[in-house]
């Protein structure tokens, strides 16, 4: 190698270093919203009130603000300003969404399967959008580790994307999902009962691996070889320890309070029920608990466990005191959220405050990132959504969105095409029609195990 | 002996005749509510007689009859009855779970079988649709090319001819050079699937073609596929046409063109939009949506879905909207706000669930509207009833006015304020 090489070489590797430390830091903005409705969540609703974004944190919020020299200034008369909206339950951006090989896979992340050109995330925030809970599958009752991130749309970089700082969240799964997978596989657990025991079993394993590393670090002088590293049960630990949240995918009222007496017996005290369409019969449980939920404005009847659902499920926890969210899992349902909420005035008359909470400060606290978002505060991130309308109106458009007071969506200068990257093997007339459904991503990926068991099986 | 023994059990078993919540039906004065007839413009301050299941009266100046039970819906609105141009709602129970579901028979060329043979007029999800001022659905089934007959009900009845409104039609579904979900298709793979889907549906027809001219002689043997479709070649019965992309509606026009079959609907539609004037100048109405639904090519705009509706129907199109739903067809009225919203405006979306649906079903002449002589298909309502925040306070369908309840709702009021809650006994005793 001759020196040029080296030197250019070197010239590159700095470039390289530089650049990326530069993308580390995503786009900040400024951006002042004038004489909008305010809805702040945490402090009322202001009328013709200013809002001011300073290098992406709410600066201030109030009346005849002063725009600083280079921020955007936003007519907002007639409008409507609410922070943005953050759904806890979500798989787009992923590009994969179950590893299902096993009934407890802790070690694996969604952060490695992030996709930041899934154009359901432009989508999304044509909806209000700003945050989304990126969540693994549902086929094993210990799956993988959940991503929040923030839809800073444009990026190729997965990093990019990510709510820096935002808790660790795991997805954890009871009922039918998982029993279904091992039930074709003859394996534990085919049942709520077994879902039960292998809960216990594998946090027991998780305290045993936690003291046998314990004792080891006490007596370093000693020849002892070190306990064998598991990076499944040091996410088994992290959640006993309290520093990973809990997201468990759940239905039946008799397995949401199974879970609460596991985690009451070994100490863990954050959990947030995913879908949870029978929470509402354990409702003063949960409360009592501290547990929240984040439900389906009024799916149900798609499969047994949720047969016995209720559409006044988000109004009764709410009303019973547990934190809840209203989630999309779905690329369609997560463009209007706004609407989804809306819909617990007409089952179980919830004020508009209450409703709106349930898009924004509750998925916040869900998620453990309500001291950054959820609510239009000074010192909070310039995450905001701007309808033509009140939002909860079901002829409300979304007008603009903004992430860390950078604009990523505006209706007046959106086009259709947003695609970042184009499949070069695509065809323009690549048609595919919505089949509702089809919008359950739960289970994907976790089917082509079952695939491939069904095979490698003897039954047949 | 032993019977005589069990019964005063049984009847000791029995709920309290003054608990069960029944249909009632009686001559009905509704009176002093804003009436939007749809078909007549709005009466601010009207009056609905009803007698026998009909619309007897409708006015501003409408003559009280001694002998009806009149009830006073001053400050709220009334509306002729929503009609979902596309559900599941009776033929599917559970998703999941096949032996709870009855829209999917087996076979290409099923037309013979019977939707309305298959409601069940006691599904959960009746009730849970019809308090949302649904009264009635085209209940649809599918699968193959030619899967079934569609029926039009009323979300009330015992049986299903209580609940028949009157309208049937054969389901096709058109060759689609959509692209799959999964296991992604090559251009050529979609044509050659295309033409072999297509050969499948012109036999049909030719052969069916052929059976109505024979039928009746000596060498027709019974046919039943081949009759079901005989309705459709004389005229009489409606196809309806399942289509979506725009190559395929296109398709789909030539085809009924060439056929010259006279009664057609075209479904689905998603991309009605970019062929908006061909379907107008066609003249065959269309049923589309979801009005909800994502766009069908990720190079079209956000809300094109949304915009769908309102395209079609400026273009000249007849439109009709559906939910393609089964439990939830009860957000009918929400696709039509997002319709509204969209383009369309409230008085075309209100149209497209009401008396464009019943007319595309050829019932319009009994339902679709508030007008005297049709069926009392009608609900009350607070307000907007594409606003989640107005409540349905009343359905009467068939002139029957429906318990007001469902499982949902008993849910709600069994656990809004659970007994006992966290505790069973509040005082502690020493066992």
């Amino acid at each position: 190698m001759n020196l040029f090489k080296k030197i250019t070489g070197l010239f590159f590797f700095v470039f390289v270093l530089v650049t990326a430390s530069i993308q580390a830091q995503t786009k900040k903005g400024d951006v002042l919203i004038k004489n909008g409705t305010v809805i702040t969540i945490t402090d009322g609703t202001l009328e013709n009130t200013d809002v001011l974004v300073k290098n992406g944190k709410i600066d201030r919020i109030g009346k005849n603000l002063k725009a600083p020299r280079g921020a955007e200034e936003v007519n907002a008369t007639g409008m409507f300003v609410m922070p943005g909206i953050i759904d806890a339950h979500s798989h787009i951006a992923g590009t994969s969404i179950n590893e299902g090989t096993s009934q407890v896979t802790a070690e694996v992340s969604m952060e490695d399967v992030v996709n930041p050109i899934d154009v359901s995330i432009y989508r999304a925030l044509a909806g209000g959008v700003t945050s989304i809970h990126l969540m693994h599958g549902s086929a094993n009752v210990i799956g993988g580790q959940n991503e929040t991130l923030k839809l800073r749309w444009g990026t190729t970089d997965p990093d990019d994307l990510r709510f820096e700082g935002a808790p660790r969240t795991i997805k954890f799964a009871l009922g039918e999902n998982p029993t279904r997978g091992a039930r074709r596989r003859g394996i534990q657990p085919q049942s709520r009962m077994g879902v039960e025991a292998m809960l216990r079993n594998t946090f027991n394993d998780a305290l045993k691996y936690k003291k046998a590393w314990e004792d080891y670090r006490a007596n370093r002088s000693s020849n002892k070889v070190a306990p064998e590293y598991s990076l499944r049960m040091e996410t088994m630990v992290d959640i006993l320890e309290g520093e990973i949240l809990v997201h468990c995918h759940s239905y039946r009222a008799d397995e949401i309070y199974m879970l609460m007496k596991v985690f009451s017996d070994f100490g863990i005290e954050r959990l947030t029920f995913q879908h949870a369409n029978e929470a509402y019969k354990v409702a003063p449980e949960l409360a009592e608990f501290g547990a929240s939920a984040s439900v389906f404005s009024d799916w149900w009847a798609y499969k047994l466990e949720v047969y016995y659902s209720t559409a006044y499920n988000a109004a009764i926890l709410t009303k019973n005191g547990v934190t809840t969210s209203i989630n999309s899992d779905s690329g369609e349902l997560i463009r209007h959220l706004f609407h989804e909420a809306a819909k617990t005035q007409k089952y179980g008359d919830l004020s508009d405050n209450e409703a709106l909470a349930l898009i924004t400060l509750n998925p916040a606290k869900q998620l453990g990132i309500d001291n950054r978002v959820g609510s239009l505060e000074k010192g909070k991130d310039g995450d905001i959504a701007i309808f033509d309308k009140h939002p909860l109106s079901i002829y409300a458009i979304p007008q603009m969105t903004f992430v860390d007071g950078v604009k990523y969506f505006d209706i007046n200068t959106d086009k259709a095409d947003q695609r970042i990257y184009i499949d070069p093997e695509s065809s323009i007339s690549d048609v595919q029609i919505f089949h509702a459904e089809n919008q359950h991503r739960c289970m994907e990926g976790a089917d082509i195990v079952n695939l491939y068991d069904l095979l490698n099986s003897n039954e047949e | 002996m032993l019977s005589l023994l069990i019964l005063p059990a049984c009847l000791y078993a029995q709920v309290n005749s003054s608990d069960i919540i029944r249909a009632e039906t009686s001559k009905y004065a509704l009176t002093n509510a804003k009436i939007y007839t749809v078909t007549n413009g709005v009466i601010e301050k009207g009056t609905i007689i009803i007698n026998n299941g009909i619309i007897e009266a409708v006015g501003a100046n409408v003559q009280i009859p001694g002998d009806a039970q009149v009830i006073d819906y001053s400050g709220q609105e009334i509306y002729p009855g929503m009609i979902d141009s596309g559900t599941r709602l009776g033929l599917n129970e559970i998703n999941s779970i096949a032996e709870a579901n009855d829209f999917r028979e087996f076979g290409k060329i099923t037309p013979q079988m019977q939707a309305l043979t298959a409601v069940n007029p006691n599904a959960v999800a009746i009730p849970v649709t019809r308090v949302s001022g649904v009264t009635t659905t085209l209940t649809m089934p599918a699968g193959g090319p030619l899967p079934g007959t569609a029926a039009t009900i009323n979300l009330f009845g015992y049986t299903p001819d209580q609940m028949y409104a009157g309208s049937k039609g054969v389901v096709m579904n058109f060759p689609s050079t959509a692209q799959r979900r999964w296991r992604p298709r090559t251009p050529e793979q979609i044509e050659k699937d295309r033409e072999k889907a297509q050969k499948v549906i012109n036999d049909a027809w030719d052969k069916a073609e052929l059976y109505n001219k024979i039928k009746g002689t000596e060498e027709a043997r019974y046919y039943p596929e081949m009759e079901a479709l005989t309705g459709v070649i004389n005229g009489e019965t409606i196809l309806y046409i399942e289509v979506n992309g725009a190559k395929d509606i296109l398709s789909a026009i030539d085809w009924v063109k060439d056929r010259g079959y006279q009664k057609v609907v075209l479904t689905g539609v998603s991309e009605g939009w970019r062929v908006a004037d061909s379907l107008a100048a066609s003249g065959i109405p269309v049923i589309t949506g979801p009005v909800l639904s994502t766009p069908t090519r990720n190079s079209d705009s956000f809300d094109a879905a949304y915009k769908n509706p309102g395209t079609m129907q400026k273009a000249g199109v007849k439109v009709a909207l559906r939910t393609m739903d089964t439990e939830n067809s009860r957000n009918l009225p929400y696709n039509a706000g997002f319709a509204a919203a969209y383009g369309m405006g409230r008085e075309e979306a209100l149209k497209a669930i009401t008396i464009n649906a019943a007319e595309i079903m050829g019932v319009g002449d009994e339902l679709g509207s508030i007008e005297v002589g049709k069926k009392a298909n009608i609900f009350i309502s607070t307000g907007d009833p594409f606003l989640t925040s107005s409540k349905i306070l009343d359905v009467f369908i068939d002139g029957y006015k429906v318990p007001m309840t469902s499982r949902q709702i008993e849910l709600y009021d069994e656990f809004l304020d659970r007994k006992p809650g966290l505790k069973k006994h509040e005082t502690k005793t020493d066992g």
